[in-house]
């Protein structure tokens, strides 16, 4: 049970035990593969693809693919950091992301990636999408300009608090978020900041009322290292508040 | 009749057909769109409540079909099929000539209430085209006299089921017919077969005749069964995909017309040989008109014995096919998102591994396989691997239906032999002037003169069956944005390439289409046409940029001849972007626009 089973990812060999994706045992042995929608916690999804990695010539989410003995993984070429830049690329323009005026700013995930992969602009077309925000709630707000349709929320209110609160509704570039309350307002629901689901938002589109900018720019999570050092902002939350 | 009061009524007279259960939904939504128009508010709280699922669930299924609305269509909802196929023969300009008669603008339900006529992607009448869905009912063979007699029916109220017969004829059209065409079975034959010979016989069969899926990916059948019937399980399904929404396909139409009997009788050799107790067929919702048949068919089958319990006298062989009806989404073609779809949600392709064989249907293991293969297979069985094998060529054995569309003097059905040219596909249906054919769909792959020796089967050009022919008059770079329009369409959202750059790469052609485009353009296409091939999540997602790969690289000029001279031009017109500001201000004069080239 205990022989080592390794693949490669890059240059290193990487240990893994029976029914590890590529991207559970890299994150177990401390090595970085770029993601958004993706949280040790949660049932992988593959979804934003910014986890594509190369094996045998072929792309694939390494956070849905099973870690197979003697496996290459390629996860650093030039070529798979510019296919990340254009994912993240695309992330940005499909939805309205202001970082200056965004509280999240420093402690964001999906600028934080964007920064990793050296993206200096969205290049593309941007959509600018009419979205709205929901301040119903009395401790959360939601910003639908922010939503990358990652997920998290849907899976850890459905999986963890058991309160179904969140889901996607639409089809292709309409896809969007929805509440599951009378009004389609959160604060006509039963969510909590107490929820799990409050506390997996990857990006600016959850936030906690009441205690913006407690932390200043300047000493927010990525504002000093990278996110391929100090990881996801959910493992930090509570501790120190991004 | 339709007064949205007696919903609940209604819902509760569908719960005695369909059940209870969460995985229903999709077909409840299906019935009560049909009966009222749309999905009335009340009937998603309903829903919720009877199937005990989240409202927003209800509504995230309402949102993701196409042919399920959660506000009022017109009585009449008109759905022109928007398939290049039909734009050829037409469909545009009788759309535009409809909505003029009827005073309707596309896609607004009309101020009484009484109409509204839309655009949908193709409904699968590209030899007899074009056509429309009026409620869901298939209306084949559209031209200006037609069109005015639909707009007099509809002003005078007439329902449905009192227009002309004829309107809603659709003719099989089978132009050739071979192996498959010539050999239908009696019914049970087969199954008879399997009592003789046992499943492994038939498998060993099945693995020796080579038959692959005939839904274009050609995964070997036998193999596919025997998975299934290998996984540990406390009950397999047997799934077949009549999800035929590939843009020129219409073969599967013309099998469930015509081959029902031969198609159920795979499905139930199938359930014989992996141990299943139940079927489903997957049913587009734009075959609404094949439903009542199939449904006789099934009843006539089971009063014969040949499903239900005890099939053919044999103790414990228990199968039975229910009939489930898809609402509008060609992601449903892709065998998880048609189980995810048959579930009752929306149709999100699930991640592989595990594959449907041993994780498929109520996560149990399932064989879906296409209507064409079900057929296959159940001729294979009463007459022999070597039957099978004796045309075709190589390991694409057998023969193939090709639906034949376009511009050629014979559209229709062609059966082949696998190993057939283009060249002689040509010279049978009469499309000498071709100067490309488009094989295997939107998805597929466009054929240039210089390439017509090129032939049918896995290993050269393969396809599910569409065969689309563009004489010389034709703009390819129409079809380019008509098949790039539909891949943005019907992405599922789900992941970031397919979802974003469908609608960008759908943008870009757009724009090169209008003549603005330049070279950077271009490239731009390309690099976001790779990107989605390499990245996306499914098959839609890295098939969707084809078209336009494969056209800048075999067809350079039908872009070249329409580029800007300047090496780059906006995204968006600057002049029509003030548009708004000039109406708020009242002020249209010249010197209120900016000066435009000539």
């Amino acid at each position: 049970m205990s022989e080592n089973k390794t693949f490669t990812l890059d240059t290193e060999s990487i240990e893994f035990q029976d029914g590890d994706t590529v991207m559970d045992a890299a994150l177990r042995a401390g090595a970085y593969i770029p993601h958004l929608c993706h949280n040790p916690e949660f049932e992988p999804h593959g979804s934003c693809r910014v986890c594509v990695v190369d094996i045998n010539g072929r792309r694939v989410s390494a956070c849905t693919q099973p870690a197979v003995e003697g496996l290459e993984v390629e996860n650093n070429s030039d070529a798979i950091k510019l296919e990340r830049r254009a994912l993240l690329q695309m992330l940005f323009v499909e939805g309205n992301h202001v970082c200056p005026g965004c509280e999240k700013s420093g402690a964001c995930q999906l600028q934080a990636v964007a920064y990793y992969t050296g993206m200096l602009d969205p290049h593309f077309t941007h959509f600018f999408p009419r979205r709205e925000v929901d301040a119903s709630h009395a401790d959360i707000a939601i910003d639908f300009n922010r939503c990358i349709l990652c997920e998290l929320c849907v899976r850890a209110s459905r999986d963890v608090d058991r309160k179904n609160v969140f889901s996607v509704s639409g089809r292709g570039i309409d896809s969007h978020l929805v509440i599951n309350s009378p009004s389609g307002t959160l604060g006509d629901s039963d969510f909590s900041a107490t929820d799990k689901a409050a506390h997996v938002c990857p990006v600016g589109a959850i936030l906690h009322k009441h205690t913006g900018y407690d932390k200043p720019i300047g000493q927010r999570l990525y504002d000093r290292q990278p996110i391929s050092v100090v990881g996801d902002v959910a493992e930090h939350e509570g501790k120190d508040h991004g | 009749m339709n007064s949205v009061e007696h919903v609940n009524d209604f819902i509760a007279e569908l719960n005695a057909i369909v059940g209870d259960r969460p995985e229903q939904l999709l077909q409840y939504l299906y019935r009560i769109q049909y009966r009222y128009s749309f999905i009335p508010p009340q009937a998603v709280q309903l829903l919720a409540a009877r199937l005990s699922v989240p409202v927003t669930r209800v509504q995230g299924v309402i949102e993701f079909y196409s042919f399920l609305h959660d506000t009022a269509r017109g009585d009449f909802d008109i759905l022109f099929s928007d398939s290049i196929s039909d734009h050829m023969l037409g469909s545009r300009q009788l759309a535009h000539s409809l909505c003029e008669r009827l005073g309707v603008r596309l896609g607004e339900p009309r101020g009484d209430g009484r109409v509204s006529v839309d655009l949908t992607s193709c409904t699968g009448m590209c030899d007899q085209g074009p056509a429309l869905l009026v409620n869901g009912w298939t209306v084949t063979r559209l031209d200006e006299a037609r069109i005015e007699a639909i707009a007099g029916l509809i002003e005078t109220a007439t329902p449905t089921d009192e227009w002309p017969v004829e309107f809603f004829a659709v003719e099989d059209n089978i132009q050739r017919r071979d192996l498959l065409l010539t050999s239908a079975i009696s019914p049970g034959g087969a199954l008879q077969t399997l009592m003789n010979k046992g499943s492994q016989r038939i498998l060993e069969e099945l693995d020796t005749s080579w038959l692959r899926g005939r839904g274009g990916a050609g995964f070997k059948t036998a193999a596919k069964w025997r998975f299934c019937r290998q996984a540990e399980a406390q009950q397999r399904y047997v799934v077949c995909n009549a999800d035929e929404g590939e843009p020129g396909t219409f073969k599967d139409r013309v099998l469930l017309n015509s081959y029902a009997d031969d198609v159920f009788e795979g499905m139930t050799l199938c359930a014989g040989v992996i141990g299943a107790s139940q079927g489903y067929l997957y049913l587009r919702g734009e075959y609404r008109y094949l439903l009542d048949p199939l449904q006789t068919v099934l009843e006539r089958r089971r009063r014969a014995g040949l499903l239900g319990r005890n099939i053919i006298g044999q103790d414990g062989f228990d199968f039975d096919i229910d009939i489930h009806m898809g609402a509008g989404a060609y992601i449903c073609g892709e065998e998880s998102s048609l189980i995810e779809s048959l579930e009752g949600k929306r149709g999100i392709p699930r991640k592989r591994p595990p594959f449907p064989v041993t994780s498929g249907f109520r996560r149990q293991p399932t064989v879906v396989n296409n209507v064409e293969t079900f057929m296959a297979a159940a001729e294979i069985a009463v007459h022999g691997a070597d039957w099978f094998t004796a045309v075709g060529t190589g390991q694409s054995t057998g023969t193939k239906l090709l639906s034949i569309s376009g511009d050629c003097a014979r559209p229709g059905i062609y059966e082949y032999p696998f190993g057939v040219s283009i060249r002689q596909i040509l010279q049978d249906c009469g499309g000498g002037d071709a100067q490309a054919v488009q094989v295997a769909g939107a998805a597929g792959s466009t054929v240039p003169q210089r390439d017509f020796d090129r032939r049918i089967d896995f290993d050269d050009i393969s396809t599910g069956g569409s065969f689309m022919v563009f004489n010389q008059q034709r703009e390819l770079l129409d079809m380019v944005q008509n098949f790039t329009r539909f891949f943005a369409h019907e992405s599922c959202g789900f992941c970031t390439p397919c979802r974003v750059g469908g609608t960008l790469l759908k943008d870009l052609v757009d724009k090169v289409h209008s003549g603005h485009g330049t070279k950077y353009d271009l490239q731009q296409m390309r690099e976001i046409g790779a990107l989605m091939r390499d990245t996306s999540h499914c098959g839609l997602g890295s098939t969707a940029p084809n078209p336009v790969l494969d056209t800048l690289e075999k067809f350079p000029a039908i872009y070249q001849s329409r580029l800007r001279d300047s090496s780059y031009e906006p995204a968006f017109d600057l002049d029509a972007a003030l548009q708004e500001a000039r109406q708020i201000s009242g002020r249209d004069q010249d010197t209120a626009h900016f000066e435009t080239e000539s």
